[in-house]
This record gives C-alpha cells, sequence and structure tokens, in this order.
C-alpha cells in the first residue's frame, strides 16, 4: 500500500494498537498532524509542554502495561522530552517518543529548530532510531515496540526527518521481529534456580526484596503465592509499592533511606535475601558495604547487567520475575518436603517474631497537632476514603515519601512515581497518561507545592481533554526534602527553599477552569477529601501543612541503613548525621 | 571482590550490527559509566553487515563484567568476547616517519630489519617505516627509533583473534549471493 511516511506512522500505530498519543505541534511533524486530521482510531491528547507529553505516556504504560506512545516536534521539543527519556530508562517505563527532525538535506545544518536528536537521546533511551527511508518506517516502528516491550522495558525513540514523513513509499509491515543481536532470556537457569529454593527453605531469617520488576512483568500473584507458602516477609522499593498488600500480615512495607524501620532491620538482620526485579539502588541500600552483611543474595532480574553491579550476588537468575517465581515455586515446593527445610520452619517462627517486635516497637508514626495539618494525616485520609484502591500518582520530594509510607497499597499498577531520576513535576502528566488509560478511574495526585509548579500548566490539559484528576498538593510552602536536608545536615543554613504564598493555587486551579478547594485546618480535612472524590471535573485540593514536618525513618546518604534517624533530631543526633554526609 | 582484584588491560572483541551511530553508542557507553578505553579499533568482518571492534580497556575483574554485560546491552551488539585469558593473538600497527640523515642512515635499516619492519617511503631526509606486533615489540622498536629523531609516528589500535582450533575445520562461506532488493525479515507487504 503506497502513502505517505505521515500515514503511514500512524497507520503502523494503530497495527500495534496504540489507541491514545500525548503529543504536541511543531513545524517538522505537521505532516503527521496533517494526517491525524482525517484518521481513525487514535485519540489524540494535547500536552501543554513536551515533557509532559512523554510523563503522560508513561503514566498509561505503566498503568496498562502496554507501550506508552508521544509525538513531538524537532529541536526545543525534542530537547524538552529528555527529562521523560531519562526517567523512564531509570523506571524501566516502556514508551516510544517519535520526534520531528529537520529534511534529510538539511541535516547539519544548523536548520531552524534543529537538534541533534539521536545524538542527544543515545544514552538516554534503550535504543533510538534515525528514520532516513520511507519504506524504513514500518520495521522501524516494529521493532521499536517490541524493544520497548520487551526484556527489561525501556523508552525507545524514533526520529522522522520532514521529507521522509511527506515523501509517499510502500508500507512494509514485518509480520514477525527478529533481531540476531537482541534475544533477551525469560527463562531462569534451572540449576540456579534449584539452588535458591534450596536456600531459601533453609533460611532462618529470610526476606524477599521486591522491586518494580515484579509489576513490569505482572507477577505479583506468584510473589505472594511463594511468600504465603513459605512465610517470608515481604520488603518493596518505591518503585515496587502495590507488588505486594501494605496490610499484609508478612509486609515489611518500604526499605531504603525512607523505609520502615523493621523492613531495614529485617533485612540487615537476614541470612537470606531474595531480591526479585529490583536493582539494589543507593537509596535502598545505604552503604553498601554496610548493607545485608550477614546475607547470602539471590537475585532474581531480566536485565544481567543489573546483577552483581552495586552488591555481588551469591545466586543470580536472569529472568522474567514470573516466569522465574513459577518455576522457583515448584522448586520450593519439593524442598519443602525434605528434612533441613522443616526444622529451619520452625526457626523462621522465631523470625517472624522478632520482626514483629520490630514492629511494635518502631511503627511509622508522627505527632498530631490539632491546629496544624500534619501532612501523613493527609495521606493516611485518603487511603482510609479510597480504601486503597485509587491510583496514586506523585511528584517528588517529600510528600512522595510521605505518600509512600502512609498509603495502603492492594494492587500493583496502581502507584506512579519517578523513582530512579527523581523528576520533580512528573506528578500531573503522569496522571492524565494513567487517567486517559482508565477513564472513569479514581486518580490522585499527590504532589508537593514545589514540585507540582514545575508542569501545573498541564491542568489545561486535564480541563479541555475531559482528564478529571484530583490533585492534593501537600502545601509546605517550600521545598521540604531540601530544608529538610539543610535541617538535619546542614546545620539549618537554610537557603533557597521559600515558596510562600505564591500562586494562589485555588485561583490558579480556577483559571485553569477546574474546582479549587483549600484546607488549613485539620477538621477541615475528611470533608474537603469528600467533596474532591464527588467532583466529576479535576480538582487542586490545597493542603497547607505544617512547614516544619521532616519524612522519618531517614538515613542519611552514604550511612548504612541500621543508623536510621526515628524522629525529629536533638542535638546528638544532628552530629550523628552530620558526620555522615557525603552529599545528596 | 575477592579475587581478581587487580587491574589489568583485557582485549574485546565485540561483533556489532555495521549500522551508523553504532561506534557513538559504545563510546557513548565508556564516557558515561566512566570506564575508559586504552584502544579501540573497527572494521568490517567477512560479513559486511558485521562489524568487529577490537577493544583494550583496563580494570578489575568486577569493572570488566561490567563492562561485558553493558556493552551486550547494547541493542547493536551481536556479541562480546573477552579474548583475555583464552589462547589469542593480538597485533598493533605503526607508521614512523624519521630522520634519515647520512650517517644513521644503516643503522635505521638495520633496526628496521631485526624488527621485520618495511621501508614505505624514502626521501633525502626521512625513512618511513612500517611495523606490526603486539604492544611490547611495538613499543621496543619506537624506544630504538627515538635517538634517531621521530618527526612523526601514528599508531593503530589493537587487533586479536583467538588462536584456531587444531582439528576442526570451518566450512568455507558460500559465494557472496547478490542481496536481495529487500529485507529478508520482511514476510511480504502489506495489502
Amino acid at each position: 500500500m503506497r502513502m505517505s511516511g505521515a500515514r503511514m506512522v500512524l497507520e503502523c500505530l494503530k497495527r500495534e494498537g496504540v489507541d491514545v498519543v500525548f503529543g504536541l505541534p511543531g513545524g517538522a511533524v505537521l505532516p503527521i498532524y496533517d494526517a491525524l486530521y482525517d484518521f481513525e482510531g487514535l485519540r489524540h491528547i494535547l500536552v501543554r509542554q513536551e515533557a509532559a507529553a512523554g510523563h503522560a505516556a508513561e503514566g498509561y504504560a505503566r498503568a496498562t502495561g502496554r507501550v506508552g506512545v508521544c509525538l513531538v516536534t524537532s529541536g526545543p521539543a525534542a530537547t524538552n522530552l529528555v527529562t521523560a527519556l531519562q526517567d523512564a530508562l531509570m523506571d524501566s517505563i516502556p514508551i516510544v517518543a517519535f520526534t520531528g527532525q529537520v529534511p534529510t538535506h538539511l541535516i547539519g545544518n544548523d536548520a531552524f529548530q534543529e537538534a541533534d536528536n539521536v545524538g542527544i537521546t543515545r544514552p538516554c533511551t534503550k535504543h533510538n532510531f534515525l528514520v532516513k527511508d520511507g519504506k524504513d518506517i514500518g520495521p522501524i516502528i516494529r521493532e521499536a515496540f517490541h524493544i520497548a516491550a520487551t526484556g527489561r522495558p525501556g523508552p525507545v525513540h524514533v526520529d522522522l526527518p520532514k521529507d521522509i514523513l511527506v515523501k509517499e513509499a510502500d508500507l512494509v509491515w514485518p509480520e514477525h521481529v527478529h533481531m540476531r543481536s537482541y534475544n533477551p532470556n525469560y527463562d531462569g537457569h534451572p540449576g540456579q534456580i534449584k539452588r535458591a529454593a534450596r536456600l531459601l527453605t533453609r533460611a532462618r531469617k529470610p526476606v524477599l526484596y521486591v522491586g518494580g520488576g515484579v509489576i513490569s512483568a505482572d507477577a505479583d500473584r506468584e510473589l505472594r503465592e511463594l511468600a504465603e507458602l513459605t512465610q517470608i516477609p515481604v520488603t518493596t522499593t518505591l518503585m515496587g509499592l502495590g507488588a505486594f498488600p501494605s496490610e499484609h500480615p508478612l509486609s515489611l512495607e518500604m526499605l531504603g533511606m525512607h523505609g520502615t524501620y523493621y523492613a531495614n532491620m529485617a533485612v540487615h538482620h537476614s541470612d537470606v535475601l531474595v531480591a526479585v526485579g529490583a536493582r539494589f539502588d543507593d537509596r535502598v541500600t545505604g552503604r553498601v558495604d554496610a548493607f545485608a552483611p550477614h546475607a547470602e543474595i539471590v537475585h532474581i532480574d531480566i536485565d544481567p547487567s543489573s546483577i552483581s553491579k552495586n552488591i555481588k550476588v551469591d545466586v543470580p537468575i536472569v529472568g522474567d520475575c514470573g516466569r522465574v517465581l513459577r518455576a522457583l515455586l515448584a522448586a520450593v515446593r519439593e524442598e519443602l518436603e525434605t528434612e533441613p527445610a522443616a526444622a529451619a520452619r520452625e526457626a523462621r517462627g522465631q523470625w517472624l517474631a522478632q520482626i514483629a517486635e520490630w514492629k511494635a516497637k518502631f511503627p511509622l508514626r508522627y505527632d498530631w497537632d490539632d491546629d496544624v495539618v500534619k501532612p501523613q494525616y493527609v495521606i493516611q485520609e485518603i487511603s482510609n476514603l479510597t480504601r486503597g484502591e485509587a491510583h496514586i500518582v506523585t511528584g517528588v520530594g517529600q510528600h512522595q515519601m510521605w505518600a509512600a509510607q502512609y498509603y495502603k497499597f492492594k494492587h500493583p499498577r496502581a502507584w506512579f512515581t519517578s523513582g530512579g531520576l527523581g523528576t520533580m513535576g512528573y506528578g500531573l502528566p503522569a496522571a492524565m497518561g494513567v487517567q486517559a488509560a482508565r477513564p472513569g478511574r479514581l486518580v490522585i495526585n499527590i504532589d508537593g507545592d514545589g514540585s507540582f509548579a514545575m508542569n501545573s500548566q498541564e491542568l489545561a490539559t486535564c480541563f479541555t481533554e475531559n482528564l478529571p484528576v484530583k490533585t492534593v498538593i501537600i502545601n509546605n510552602s517550600g521545598h521540604g526534602m531540601v530544608r529538610q536536608w539543610q535541617r538535619i545536615i546542614y546545620k539549618e543554613r537554610f537557603f533557597a527553599i521559600d515558596l510562600p504564598g505564591v500562586p494562589d493555587w485555588v485561583r490558579l486551579a480556577e483559571a485553569y477552569g477546574c474546582v479549587g478547594l483549600r484546607v488549613t485546618r485539620p477538621s477541615e480535612l475528611v470533608p474537603a477529601i469528600e467533596k474532591m472524590l464527588s467532583t466529576p471535573a479535576p480538582v487542586v485540593l490545597d493542603v497547607c501543612v505544617d512547614k516544619d514536618e521532616c519524612v522519618f525513618p531517614m538515613v542519611p546518604a552514604g550511612g548504612a541503613n541500621t543508623d536510621m534517624i526515628l524522629e525529629p533530631p536533638t542535638r546528638a543526633l544532628k552530629d550523628k548525621a552530620a558526620k555522615s554526609q557525603t552529599g545528596f | 571482590m575477592q579475587n581478581g582484584h587487580e587491574p589489568r588491560k583485557h582485549t574485546i572483541a565485540v561483533l556489532v550490527e555495521n549500522k551508523f551511530g553504532v561506534l557513538s553508542r559504545v563510546a557513548g557507553l565508556f564516557s558515561a559509566r566512566g570506564y575508559n578505553i586504552e584502544s579501540l579499533s573497527v572494521g568490517e568482518t567477512l560479513d559486511a553487515t558485521v562489524s568487529r571492534m577490537t577493544l583494550v580497556v583496563r580494570g578489575d575483574e568486577f569493572v570488566i563484567e561490567q563492562v561485558t554485560k553493558q556493552l551486550h546491552k547494547l541493542i547493536d551488539v551481536i556479541k562480546v568476547t573477552d579474548l583475555t585469558d583464552d589462547s589469542h593473538v593480538e597485533r598493533e600497527l605503526v607508521l614512523v616517519r624519521v630522520n634519515a640523515e647520512p650517517q644513521l642512515r644503516a643503522e635505521i635499516l638495520r633496526t628496521a630489519d631485526i624488527f621485520r619492519a618495511k621501508v614505505v617511503d624514502v626521501t633525502p631526509a626521512s625513512f618511513t617505516l612500517e611495523a606490526t606486533g603486539d604492544e611490547g615489540k611495538v613499543d621496543a622498536f619506537i624506544e630504538l627509533l627515538r635517538p634517531m629523531g621521530i618527526q612523526e609516528l601514528v599508531r593503530t589500535g589493537r587487533v586479536a583473534i583467538a588462536r584456531g582450533p587444531k582439528t576442526r575445520l570451518r566450512k568455507p562461506d558460500p559465494p557472496k549471493r547478490p542481496r536481495p532488493s529487500d529485507d529478508p525479515r520482511v514476510v511480504g507487504f502489506a495489502d
């Protein structure tokens, strides 16, 4: 079939099963927008800034498990998109990003709105393509979706020169994608799986440490079965929240820098640590030589380069978390019949008792105040009123950590946050992507006043595209996480952190056609959340909270996870933290 | 890490798709992750769609393991082989232009002879010599020529090949077919 390159791009997207494209037009991609004019079956959502198109595609991808798609023009649009690409790379989110490019004969001429797009995105994508011939469009798009969705998922960028979009060519559509240089390994090594099964059934103090890979692989059921069968407690990373129910008796909730006391203690004292789809990020491990020092480590991951990158692993298993966990379950069932496993089960009871003791000793806690809203209370009430069933999206900062700590997750693919890159401003655009993927479902963006300001222009998109995202601003009039570090580690030398008073978020929301609400006292909170939940339009709920509240527990960067600061710093704690300072 | 603590030079052969941008992907990987390439050379293989890179990288076993894995993670990389601990042959090539003063001309030619170097250009004032060998031999050659006055020199990176099997013969490639105009992966035109 002969058609313009632009039409071919749309045709290929449709064949890949794409139903929503997040984009923003401009000179170099105008042929595609012209083709969209009368193209059936693709919803285009017009964002207000290109990074938002990328984050929305990420939200869409995380919510559905399918590839998210965004489309922007050349030059500044492509450079704006870079943040979202790196974000998706670090959190293993499958998206395909299309950018326009100047016509091929002008490439390298410093033409208007030209940038070396593929040169710029090379280190922040899983792979990228520059299309140089119309007949390559089909095969390249096919490969792009294949690469994005398979193996360790990630962002793929396709750069489309304008003349290629205008010229007609024959559509080439390969039925199958075969790449000799790219063949991810899905099945774990049976010998290693057997070793792992033996280790974890004989362990006396085992812990499962679970990351976003379990969610990407839709392996939450297998995980739960394994945990319950073996009675092994489960801690999740920030990206892994929702892979295991937060309120399950075996749940230790989140570990790491702002993880729970009991999760960090359990990992530290474990004798076998089974990492599933997690990558031993520095926010998880703290000081690596003090991380799980007594444990033999099993690591299940689809990406071989994640294994033994930060921590030396004893039993590496490269494969898809779902398939490996299924094989592991079978191997564990056999092992459980053996004598050593029965002996270990006895010891396991003591381990769970020890954990219960830690849970009782230092649960997550904060001080109540009758006059000032505590940010943790806001999250607790959101969690209660939505019964843990909402899709929760966050920005980056203190509010993100409180949301991670206090929201009680029940399901996978219901938590969306920028984990690896820590991109402020991620919340609202990602929430739009989730809402577009899940119309009619409740999507709440829990954001900070600093973080929200970075993409608040997208309220216009929410309004015009009928995306009724609910935003709750945990408003502490400043960059709270920076304030916390300056307070605890930089001896209260506060600088460049105050965001006092402006804008008025309620009036800003109204200016964008959304509903604005404000809460200043604890007693007003529940009615306001209820009002927000019952409003069909997009809502911004501005909650003015205690600006001095800090996120605890906290492991100072470079510290060991056992060096947690559990409560607001006294003089002694401040000195201790200052000593372990190694930078942000 | 307990073993392989000492950093040493590794010779790594990498087969890659012969596509534009591959070199920058490999080079970018090294700069992004803070590894040092001591030398890199690239050339086509028997199959024109595949290039072979020979990389020389310094690092302990932990670093080299990551280098190998990260290289493999690049989509255009087909195969990565660390040749260092397997039996293999390595060569570099050097071109040197040295002063050829009348009283030293014989000495230069004698040195070239010892190193089995060839004279590839002669002028009244200079010899240009070509020599191949492993790194040590090329270093020694240059050191002997240095006192004569080196005007310019250029070294290739290292190339390396595994030593052959003792018994097994490889079937010779069939003669080259003309390439089909379309990608062989394409099953047919849609519609």
